[in-house]
Formats: C-alpha cells, structure tokens, sequence
C-alpha cells in the first residue's frame, strides 16, 4: 500500500487530496503512470513544470523505488506564505 | 521555533512573550504579515501546509539563519487554513546581541518565507478562486540573499 498526497493545484485538478493505492507500485514513475492511466488530467499536471515528489516527506529528483507503506506527495510549485 | 496553526494570534502577546527575561539580548526585530483584502477583491485566503514537511523546512531555514546572523533566538508563527482579510497571518521576530544582525535576519526570513516556503495559497473572490505563486518581485527579493 503507498498513500499519495496531492498539494496545491493538484488536488483541483484530481478532485482529492489524499488515496491509498494498493497494493502500491515499486517505482515513483510506476505510480505516476498508473495515477495518469486513470486520469489523464492529473498525468497532465503531474508532469507540468515545477511540479516536485516528496517521498516520506523529503524531496527526491527522478525515479526512486518505493517501500511498502510509503507516502507519496506530489507538489504543486509553492506559492510561499 | 516554527509554528503552523489555523488559530488567529495577537502579534503583540507574541512579541511581549519573546522579548520577556532576556538579560544578554540587545534587539528583537518582529514583523507582522496581515492578509490585505484588496479593496474587496479577496474575500479570504486558503493556505495550505504539509505537515511535517513544511515546518521541517521552516525549522532548517530558521536554524541557517540563526547561525548566519548570530541570532539568540527566532520565532516563526504562520496561520494556515482560512484566513480573513485583516488578520495576522505571519509573524517573525529575532532576538541578537545588536540591532543591526535582528532586522537583517528578519527581513531574510520574511524573503525566504514569503518565496521558497512550502505553502500553498489560494485567493477567495468574489468571482472564483485563484492559485497564487510568488511575484518577480518576492523572487527577487529572496536573491539577495543567496
């Protein structure tokens, strides 16, 4: 199971903040592509500019494996406070 | 310290608070950020945090300029969730030996955190809702400082 977290314009575009997908992909990239394959829209925005992955709450560039129980954020570019 | 609560706060309760049994500290600078309503235009914000992501990157921004400025305290509260037009939404304060080091690293802080924060905000009008990212001009001010 990996939980995924959506910020910022992100959860608009999908219509929610926060799933679990089980049983959960091994890759980052493996996620992305199964969350695009079921909304095409989100694909779309999860592959727009600025957007960043946190897994386990730190950032990670490129594709990374994924644990059992991991959580996944997906960031929309920050807007600072 | 950093803290990210949905609770309005008085920013001057604050600033007495933090400057209160302080025997070597010779300044505190404090800002307060209050969420302008544009004339009606904004009817409220939105902001949104990942908890235990954004107040660690917080936390790592306040430790680098605490070491950088020489400071002898910082303090960060940022409101999150809905916030009215007129009410406090950010307030910083740093204690130093002297007043020069104190409004540097204010005014710092207020750079980093009005530009490269983790937060998320949306602006409520009366014809719909925006996503707002920072301005040339917040992304500017945060380079003077790299």
């Amino acid at each position: 199971m990996i939980r995924v977290l959506l910020f910022g314009r992100l959860r608009d575009v999908a219509g929610w903040r926060e799933r679990a997908v089980d049983p959960g992909p091994a890759s980052l990239f493996a996620l992305k592509n199964l969350l695009a394959a079921e909304d095409l829209a989100l694909g779309e925005a999860l592959a727009g500019p600025g957007v960043q992955a946190a897994v386990d709450k730190a950032l990670v560039r490129g594709d990374v494996a994924l644990a059992a129980g991991a959580e996944v954020a997906f960031l929309s570019p920050m807007s600072g406070g | 310290m950093v803290r990210l609560q949905t609770e309005p706060f008085d920013p001057g309760v604050l600033l007495s608070a933090f400057c209160r049994d302080r025997q070597e500290t010779g300044a505190v600078v404090s800002f307060t950020g209050i969420a302008r309503g544009g004339k009606g235009a904004v009817t409220r914000l939105e902001l949104e945090a990942y908890p235990g992501f954004t107040d660690a990157e917080i936390e790592r921004m306040a430790e680098a300029a605490r070491a950088r400025f020489s400071l002898h305290d910082v303090l960060i509260v940022h409101r999150i969730g809905e916030i009215a037009p007129g009410e406090a939404i950010v307030f910083v304060a740093a204690a130093a030996a002297h007043r020069r080091e104190a409004f540097e690293a204010a005014d710092h802080l207020m750079d980093y955190l009005k530009s490269r924060a983790p937060f998320w905000k949306k602006e409520h009008r009366p014809d719909g809702e925006r996503w707002i990212e920072p301005t040339e001009r917040d992304i500017t001010d945060a380079e003077r400082w790299d």
